[in-house]
């Protein structure tokens, strides 16, 4: 992990006070571009994520579609969703998406963790998981809007994309990018790929006539350093699920930083309070109490 | 329903009682029999185990000092659930075998109007009515049976995890989990007190499950009365007049 180094970190789960050695350098944000128009599924990416991040073999089912398994797994980051879509005039078309970590703005994984230091944001948007911290809770699973992170019962922690952190920290571009034969993956800054993902969309809605073509960057979650180009930008939930307005749930935002740290310390006034309570009231005794010392009788 | 829970506590409370013991001397009253008082401390236990365990999940950037005493945060996260459930499975039990005297009485709105008096130790003793349980105890009783309940339903969801139950419901779930721990937390505190520096001679019943008369006639004075037929003040009375006479030298 020394290589991660490179990475200057901006968030830090769970984390009381400031981040290290954040702010210190400028920082360009990355960004990988999805064309959904141009992925013909070779599935050449899925294979380059299982190559470089060295994950052991996950096998594949088949349900009669062009895709590898229902959903992506502990040891298999990437997969391309496959979805058939019936247009008005009848005809089919096949809806391809590269799902992985969206590598969120504000990420809701980040914002559920109880762990410091499980999951960590870098300055340059990457969301990252370090498994060294995290406990397994699996509460980053229920915070993420977009169904990514897994859980392996084995180490009992918590995988998912890492953008290829690795590789991105080195000045390299993430491994399915390589891969992709198509050029439907681009990889660059976030200006850059969101300028090349919006002309995109514009040449498809003025040359194709794909009138609804669009670009998906959430501002919901604050934007995504993944971004895709879709056919029909209005309706991204046919793409295998893709949320039209992820959201993160309140409670991982008031609950956890405003209630768990002010109740908890509620908690702790039973403990005052009784102490208070020896020592001005004090104990109750059976009675009759034997007469105290100096006391007529006595 | 309710003939066929006291005919299986009937046996168990005749297994726990000729394993254990318990010795009543002169001038005392049994209290809790071996299987209310074994059932008491396994609850305890689940209840502590479960309490630090969570600990760790509810914050462990505090708490990752003692995460390694579990065996470290996954260790310590895979065995909470389970720590929970024995807690709750063992309450459930004691809640069968309790829920006879926690049943809450008229005597028991009394005193809790009367509560500032009892607790600002104004009132010496209990009121006549009070009965093997006081309000009080009452109400910590049924909040840990609405605890466990919610413990129960949320800790399943937590558990079996969003994949099945959907994030919304893992969300809501665990701010309900917290809080009920909080605030038995918080009653935690207040029971451990009241049975030991408190109302020094509680602390017994749990351990010999014996208490002195005097304890009895002090702080349930109805229970009092049905285990001896005498009354409680004037049983109080008499033993401070042969106080003050037998001092004398
Ligand atoms: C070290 C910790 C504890 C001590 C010293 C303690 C002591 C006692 C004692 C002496 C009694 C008998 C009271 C009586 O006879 O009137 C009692 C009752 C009881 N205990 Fe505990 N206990 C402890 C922890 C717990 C825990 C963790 C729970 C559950 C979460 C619990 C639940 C109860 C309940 C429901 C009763 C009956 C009602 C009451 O007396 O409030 N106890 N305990
Ligand atoms: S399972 Fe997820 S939320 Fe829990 S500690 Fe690990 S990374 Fe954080
Ligand atoms: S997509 Fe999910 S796992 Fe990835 S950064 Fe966003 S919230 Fe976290």
């Amino acid at each position: 992990m020394a290589d991660r180094k490179a990475l200057q970190v901006e968030m830090i789960s769970a984390h009381p006070g400031p981040v290290p050695g954040h702010g210190v350098q400028r920082n360009l944000e990355v960004c990988k571009l999805v064309d959904t128009t141009t992925c013909i599924g070779c599935k050449a990416c899925e294979v380059a994520c299982v190559e470089w991040n060295d994950m052991p073999f996950s096998p594949t089912t088949f349900d009669n579609t062009y895709q590898t398994m229902p959903e992506t797994r502990w040891n298999f980051w990437n997969l391309i969703k496959f979805n058939e879509h019936q247009k008005e005039d009848g005809t089919i078309q096949w809806l391809m998406r590269k799902d992985q970590c969206m590598h969120c703005a504000d990420p809701g994984c980040l914002a559920a963790c109880p762990a410091d230091g499980a999951i960590v944001k870098y300055a340059n948007g990457i969301v990252d998981f370090n498994q060294e911290n995290c406990i397994g809770c699996e509460f980053c699973i229920s915070g993420c809007p977009f169904n990514i992170p897994r859980f392996n019962p084995e180490t009992k922690r918590v995988y998912k994309c890492t953008l290829c952190s690795d590789r991105v920290g080195e000045g390299l571009e993430p491994a399915c990018i390589k891969a992709c034969p198509t050029g439907c993956l681009k990889f660059g800054t976030k200006d850059d790929m969101k300028f090349i993902a919006e002309e995109r969309a514009k040449q498809l809605r003025e040359n194709f006539g794909i009138e609804k073509a669009g670009v998906y960057d959430p501002q919901s979650v604050g934007g995504t350093h993944v971004i895709y180009v879709l056919h029909d930008a209005t309706d991204p939930e046919r793409y295998g699920g893709l949320p039209k307005n992820p959201e993160i749930p309140w409670s991982y935002t008031v609950w956890k930083w405003l209630f768990k740290p002010v109740l908890g310390t509620f908690a702790l006034f039973g403990l005052l309070g009784v102490c208070l309570h020896y020592v001005t009231a004090g104990p109750r005794r059976t009675q009759p109490e034997p007469p105290r010392k100096g006391e007529r009788n006595g | 329903m309710a003939s066929a829970v006291e005919r299986f506590d009937d046996k168990a409370s005749e297994t726990f009682e000729s394993v254990g013991r318990t010795t009543v001397y002169r001038g005392e009253l049994l209290r809790h029999p071996v299987y209310s008082r074994a059932l008491h401390w396994m609850v305890a236990l689940f209840f502590f185990l479960a309490l630090f365990s969570g600990f760790g999940i509810y914050l462990p950037w505090l708490f990752r000092w003692f995460t390694p005493i579990f065996g470290g945060g996954q260790l310590l996260r895979a065995m909470h659930p389970w720590f929970g459930l024995g807690f709750v499975v063992f309450f459930g039990l004691q809640a069968l075998n309790w829920l006879q005297p926690m049943i809450w009485t008229p005597a028991d709105s009394n005193w809790m109007r009367n509560m500032k008096k009892i607790v600002s130790s104004e009132e010496k003793m209990e009121a006549p009515d009070t009965g093997f349980f006081n309000a009080g105890q009452k109400v910590q009783f049924w909040e840990i049976v609405g605890g466990c309940t919610a413990y129960l339903i949320t800790g399943i969801i937590l558990w079996v995890g969003a994949p099945t139950f959907g994030r919304i419901l893992v969300a809501i779930s665990y701010v309900i989990h917290d809080i009920s721990a909080l605030i038995m937390l918080g009653g935690i505190f207040i029971h451990i007190y009241e049975s030991t520096f408190g109302q020094p001679g509680t602390f017994q019943s749990m351990t010999r499950g014996a208490v002195s008369e005097a304890w009895a006639w002090t702080f349930h004075p109805a229970w009092y009365k049905q285990m001896t037929g005498r009354d409680p003040v004037q049983a109080c009375e008499e033993a401070r007049r042969q106080m003050t006479t037998g001092n004398k030298p």
